[in-house]
C-alpha cells in the first residue's frame, strides 16, 4: 500500500480497534464494536493527511489510537521508524512531546479552572526543565504567535469567544514543538465565519513549524484545502486513499462518488445532481460480511458479500477498496 | 442555550468571589445569616450567655420567660437561654468534627474508587453500601453502645455512617470528570496518572464536595439532637438541644417554653444550613438544577 | 392574503443578571404560502428564538418586547402573541410545526415510535380509533421512506439511527397536515449522506402538501440546496434579503460577501483562505452603529456612528449596509 513509502514520518500498519460490549450482571464480554477494522496509511514529513468520513465511521478513534490514547487491539504504528506499539506505557509518555492531539471542542477540552498561564505553561513542564523565565519566553512566544497578548495570560477559558479557545488549544498543543499532531474536527464547533481563521492559523503553523499532520474532519471542502493526500473511510476501514486532488477529481470508490457528490454546492442555479444513498450506516457492532459498504452500495454484487475487496492501486498512488472498479 | 452558559460561567474562577454571589442570591443572603448567626452564639457563648448553663437557681424553676430569664428556666431552675447558647457550641463542635471525619474518609475513598476502578472501586463501593444499608439513627446508637457514651464517640458515630454518602458523590464527580475532553488533553499532553489525578481531577470535585459538606452539618446536627435525646449522645450536664428537649417532655404542659425554644432553634439550624447547601449548589454547580 | 406569516417589528430580549438584553431587534419578515424561506446567520444573531417565538416557545427569561406575528390560519388571520396558552396549543402541530436540530433527544427515550405518533395525532383528533391512528402512522412512516414502517412503529428511539429519527421528528411533524413547517438546522447534527436525504425529503414533501417550510441553518449551502427567499440574520437584525438566485448572484451586503467568500474559497486557487476578522458577537453585546462595522473592510466613519436601515439595493433585494443605501438616495 502507500505504506511503501519508506520516507514516511508516521507509518500505520493494519491499525485494528475493537471495544468490548458487555452485558448483564458478570459484566462479561458478549461483542465486539468494530470500531477501527482495517486501516493502513502514511504521513510524510510535513504533510498534512486529511482523513474523512462520516459520524461513526471510527476516524476520532483511529486518531486517538495512533497517538496510543486509546490502546489498538492490533495493527503496529511506526513513528520516526520506531514502533510505537511496542513502547511501554512510561516511554509512549515520553513521545508525546513530539506528537500531540487538537482536540474537536474547545468549549470542553480545555480545564475550566486553569487559566491560560497554566493551560499553556503545563506541557512545557512536563516535558522540559526550563527556568521561570524561559518558561515565560516560551509562553509569551506561542501567545503572540496565535494573535493573543500577555494580558490575557490570567483569563480563565470561558472568558473567550469559541475561536480563542481553540487558538488557545492549538498553542497548548503546539508549544512543546511536536513534529507531528493529530487534529480531530479542530473547527467543526466553530462558526463559520470564524473557520476560515483557525484554518489559516493551522495552515500558517503547520508550515513555520514543518509539521506532519492527520487532519480528521466530515467537512469534504476544509479536507480538501488543507490534506495533500487523504484518506476516506466507511464503517472501520479505508475505501479510497490517494493524493488529494486526484481523489476528489476521479473518485473510483462508489462511496467516495455518492460522498462528494452530496456536499451541498454554494450555488443555488447548480441544485443537485446528487447520487442520493439508501439507508443507514450498519451498525459496527455487527458490521456487514464481506464489503462494508455493500448495504448501500448501487453496485453490490454477490461477490461482495463473499469478500472483503483489498485496497488496490488504480493509479500511481491512488488505492481503492472495491470489486468493481472498471 | 447562551443562558446556561452564562449561569455555568458565574462559578468558574476569575469571576466574583463566592461569598460575593452567595450574598447576592437572596436564599444565599437567608441562609448565610442563619449560619452566621448560630457561628456567632457559639463562638461567643461565654459572653452572650447571661448564667453558667449548669448552675441551678433553686428557687427559680419552671419560671417562663421573664426580663431575668429571657427563655425561662427549667426544672432544676437552670437559664434557658444559656444553656441554648452553649449548646449551640456542642452542636457545631459535635457537627464540625462528625463532618470532618465523614468528608476526609470519604473524599479519601471516593477519589481511590473513582479513579483507580476495577475491584478496588468494587471492594470499597460495596464497604460503603453496607454502612449505607443500615438506618443511620441505629447505627449511630449502636457504634455510640460498643464505643460508649462520649462527645468524642458521638461525633466518631456520626462521622462513621455519614462517610458513604462523601464517597459517593466524590466517586460520581471523579467519574464525571474524568470522562472529559480535557482530561484525555491533559493525557495526550503527556501527563503522569498521579499529577491528572491532583492538577486536574481534583479542583474539579471540590464544588459538588463543598456543597455535601455544608448538607451533611445539618444532617450532623440534627443526628446529635435525635441521639441526645434519646439519653445516647451528649451526657449531662453539658448542655445539648436534643437533651435538653427530652428533658422537657415531663414538663411539657406547664412549661412550654422548655420545648419551644430548643425545638426553635434545631429547626432554624438545619433550615439555615440547608438552604446555604442548596444555595452554594446553584453557585457551584448549576448544572445540576437546569 | 398573500402571506402565511407575517413577523413585523419583533423585538425578543432577556434578562442577564438585572439588566434587560436584546437578542432581536425590529425584525421584519414574510413568509408566502407555499414558499420554502431560508433564515441564515451564525449563533447568537437571533435566527433560532425568531422561530421559537412563532410558536411560543420561548425559554424563560427570553420573551418578546415588541412586535406583531400574524398567521393567516385556516380559520381566519390570527395575531400569534395574543393568543391564550389554549389557543397557541391549537396551533402548534395542527397549522404550524416544528423540527428540531437534534433529533436523538427530541424524542422521549420510554416510549415507543408508536406511542409518540399517536400522541401527536390524538391532542389534535381525540376521536380516533387506536387502529386509525396506526394506520395514518404508518402511511405518514412510508411517506417519509422510513424503511420497514411496521417495525419501526415499534421501536424504541434508541434502536434508530439519527437519520431514521430525524424521518420520524419530520413525520411526527407533518401528521396533522400543517401549513408552516420550522425547521431549526434540520440536518446539521447529521452526515452529508443522510443530509442529502432528508433534504430531498423535505423538497418533495413540500410539494406534496402544500406546506411552506422556514429552513433555519448557518450553512449557506443548505439554502441554496432548498430555498427559493432567503434572509441573512446577523447581530439581531437582517441585514439582506433577497431571492435565493439573486442573493448568490449578486450578494449586497459585505457580510454575506464574507461569508461566501469564506466557503468558496475553500478548494481555491489560493491556500490562504478569506476571512472575516475579529469574532462573533454574543448575543446582545453590539455595536453602536453598524453592527457589522469592526469586522468590516469597507467601514467608513459613517457605519461607527450611525446604524445603516435596511433598504432596497435592487427591486426585491432587501441590504442593511450605507454602500447600496446612498445610491437610492442619491
Amino acid at each position: 500500500m502507500n505504506g511503501g513509502r519508506d520516507d514516511a514520518l508516521l507509518r500505520v500498519e493494519h491499525l485494528q480497534v475493537y471495544f468490548p460490549v458487555r452485558r448483564g450482571l458478570m459484566r462479561r464480554v458478549t461483542g465486539h464494536v468494530h470500531a477501527v477494522e482495517d486501516v493502513s496509511f502514511s504521513v510524510r514529513p510535513r504533510e498534512v493527511f486529511g482523513l474523512v468520513g462520516e459520524s461513526g465511521c471510527g476516524k476520532t478513534t483511529a486518531g486517538a489510537a495512533v497517538l496510543r490514547l486509546i490502546e489498538p487491539t492490533g495493527g503496529r504504528i511506526f513513528f520516526k521508524g520506531q514502533e510505537l506499539s511496542a513502547l511501554s506505557e512510561e516511554a509512549m509518555r515520553g513521545k508525546r512531546r513530539d506528537m500531540q492531539l487538537i482536540f474537536q471542542n474547545p468549549y470542553s477540552s480545555l480545564n475550566p479552572r486553569m487559566n491560560v498561564w497554566k493551560l499553556l505553561s503545563e506541557p512545557l513542564r512536563v516535558h522540559f526543565r526550563l527556568s521561570d523565565a524561559e518558561l515565560r519566553a516560551r509562553v509569551l512566544e506561542m501567545l503572540a504567535r496565535i494573535g493573543m497578548t500577555e494580558d490575557q495570560l490570567e483569563r480563565y477559558p470561558h472568558q473567550f469567544s469559541g475561536g480563542q479557545k481553540q487558538r488557545i488549544s492549538i498553542a497548548r498543543a503546539l508549544i512543546t514543538r511536536p513534529s507531528f499532531v493529530v487534529a480531530d474536527e479542530p473547527v467543526s464547533a466553530l462558526d463559520v465565519s470564524i473557520q476560515a481563521q483557525i484554518l489559516n492559523l493551522m495552515m500558517e503553523l503547520q508550515q513555520e513549524m514543518e509539521l506532519s499532520m492527520v487532519f480528521i474532519s466530515h467537512d469534504l471542502n476544509v479536507v480538501r484545502h488543507i490534506s495533500a493526500s487523504v484518506g476516506v473511510m466507511y464503517l472501520g476501514s479505508i475505501m479510497e486513499l490517494g493524493d488529494t486532488e486526484a481523489v476528489y477529481r476521479h473518485p473510483v470508490h462508489p462511496y467516495t462518488q455518492a460522498l462528494l457528490s452530496a456536499v451541498p454546492a454554494h450555488d443555488p442555479t447548480r441544485k443537485s445532481s446528487h447520487i442520493v444513498l439508501e439507508g443507514d450506516v450498519p451498525n459496527p457492532a455487527s458490521p456487514p460480511s464481506g464489503c462494508p459498504f455493500r448495504t448501500r452500495c448501487p453496485r453490490c454484487t454477490a461477490l461482495c458479500a463473499e469478500q472483503k475487496p483489498a485496497l488496490t492501486e488504480t493509479e500511481p498512488g491512488h488505492f481503492a477498496a472495491c470489486h468493481h472498479i472498471a | 442555550m447562551k443562558k446556561k452558559e452564562i449561569i455555568i460561567n458565574r462559578a468558574l474562577p476569575g469571576n466574583e468571589s463566592l461569598l460575593r454571589q452567595l450574598w447576592a442570591d437572596p436564599m444565599g443572603r437567608s441562609g448565610l445569616i442563619g449560619v452566621g448567626l448560630v457561628i456567632l452564639l457559639a463562638v461567643f457563648a461565654p459572653w452572650i450567655a447571661q448564667y453558667d448553663p449548669a448552675k441551678m437557681h433553686a428557687k427559680e424553676k419552671l419560671l417562663g420567660p421573664c426580663a431575668k430569664y429571657w427563655f425561662g428556666t427549667d426544672h432544676f431552675g437552670r437559664d434557658v437561654f444559656s444553656r441554648i447558647v452553649y449548646g449551640a457550641q456542642v452542636s457545631l463542635e459535635v457537627g464540625i468534627v462528625a463532618v470532618g471525619i465523614a468528608a476526609g474518609f470519604g473524599y479519601l475513598f471516593g477519589l481511590i474508587a473513582g479513579f483507580f476502578e476495577g475491584k478496588v472501586e468494587t471492594a470499597i463501593m460495596m464497604a460503603m453500601d453496607v454502612i449505607f444499608a443500615f438506618p443511620s439513627i441505629l447505627l449511630a446508637l449502636f457504634i455510640v453502645s460498643v464505643l460508649g457514651t462520649s462527645i468524642l464517640n458521638t461525633m466518631i458515630a456520626i462521622g462513621i455512617v455519614n462517610i458513604p454518602v462523601f464517597a459517593r458523590t466524590v466517586r460520581a464527580s471523579v467519574k464525571t470528570v474524568k470522562s472529559t475532553d480535557y482530561i484525555a488533553n491533559a493525557r495526550s499532553i503527556g501527563l503522569t496518572k498521579m499529577k491528572i489525578l491532583f492538577r486536574h481531577v481534583t479542583p474539579n470535585v471540590m464544588a459538588p464536595f463543598t456543597v455535601q459538606a455544608t448538607l451533611a452539618l445539618s444532617g450532623a446536627i440534627l443526628t446529635e439532637a435525635s441521639m441526645s435525646f434519646l439519653g445516647l449522645g451528649i451526657q449531662p450536664p453539658n448542655p445539648s438541644w436534643g437533651s435538653m428537649l427530652s428533658d422537657a417532655r415531663k414538663y411539657m404542659e406547664r412549661a412550654p417554653w422548655l420545648v419551644l425554644f430548643p425545638a426553635l432553634f434545631i429547626i432554624l439550624t438545619i433550615l439555615s444550613f440547608n438552604i446555604l447547601g442548596d444555595a452554594l449548589r446553584d453557585v457551584l454547580d448549576p448544572k445540576l438544577k437546569l | 392574503m398573500d402571506e402565511l406569516l407575517k413577523i413585523s417589528g419583533l423585538r425578543i430580549t432577556t434578562l442577564r443578571g438585572k439588566e434587560t438584553v436584546r437578542l432581536l431587534d425590529r425584525v421584519d419578515l414574510s413568509i408566502r404560502k407555499k414558499c420554502s424561506f431560508g433564515i441564515v446567520g451564525e449563533s447568537g444573531c437571533g435566527k433560532s428564538i425568531t422561530a421559537n417565538a412563532v410558536l411560543g416557545l420561548l425559554p424563560y427569561p427570553l420573551r418578546v418586547s415588541e412586535g406583531s406575528i400574524r398567521y393567516d390560519s385556516r380559520a381566519g388571520e390570527k395575531e400569534l402573541l395574543k393568543l391564550s396558552k389554549k389557543e397557541m396549543q391549537a396551533v402548534r402541530g395542527e397549522e404550524i410545526s416544528m423540527i428540531f436540530q437534534e433529533p436523538m433527544t427530541s424524542l422521549d427515550p420510554i416510549f415507543t415510535v408508536e406511542m409518540q405518533m399517536a400522541e401527536a395525532l390524538s391532542f389534535h383528533h381525540p376521536d380516533l380509533s387506536r387502529a386509525e391512528k396506526r394506520e395514518r402512522s404508518l402511511e405518514m412512516l412510508r411517506q417519509v421512506n422510513i424503511p420497514r414502517p411496521e417495525q419501526t412503529l415499534s421501536s424504541y428511539p434508541h434502536q434508530l439511527s439519527g437519520g431514521q429519527l430525524q424521518r420520524i421528528m419530520i413525520a411526527i411533524a407533518l401528521m396533522n397536515r400543517p401549513r408552516l413547517l420550522l425547521a431549526d438546522e434540520p440536518t446539521t447534527a447529521l452526515d452529508v449522506t443522510i443530509q442529502a436525504q432528508i433534504l430531498r425529503l423535505m423538497n418533495s414533501l413540500k410539494e406534496q402538501n402544500d406546506t411552506s417550510i422556514v429552513m433555519i441553518t448557518h450553512d449557506l449551502g443548505v439554502i441554496a440546496e432548498t430555498c427559493e427567499e432567503v434572509a441573512v440574520f446577523y447581530a439581531g437584525q437582517i441585514v439582506e434579503q433577497a431571492e435565493v438566485t439573486e442573493l448568490f448572484a449578486r450578494t449586497a451586503h459585505p457580510y454575506t460577501q464574507g461569508l461566501l467568500r469564506a466557503v468558496t474559497s475553500l478548494g481555491g486557487a489560493s491556500r490562504m483562505l478569506y476571512t472575516i476578522p475579529g469574532i462573533v458577537p454574543p448575543g446582545g453585546q453590539w455595536l453602536q452603529g453598524c453592527r457589522f462595522a469592526d469586522r468590516c473592510d469597507r467601514c467608513t466613519e459613517r457605519c461607527r456612528r450611525e446604524m445603516p436601515a435596511l433598504t432596497e439595493a435592487a427591486p426585491g433585494h432587501l441590504c442593511r449596509c450605507f454602500l447600496h443605501s446612498e445610491e437610492v438616495e442619491a
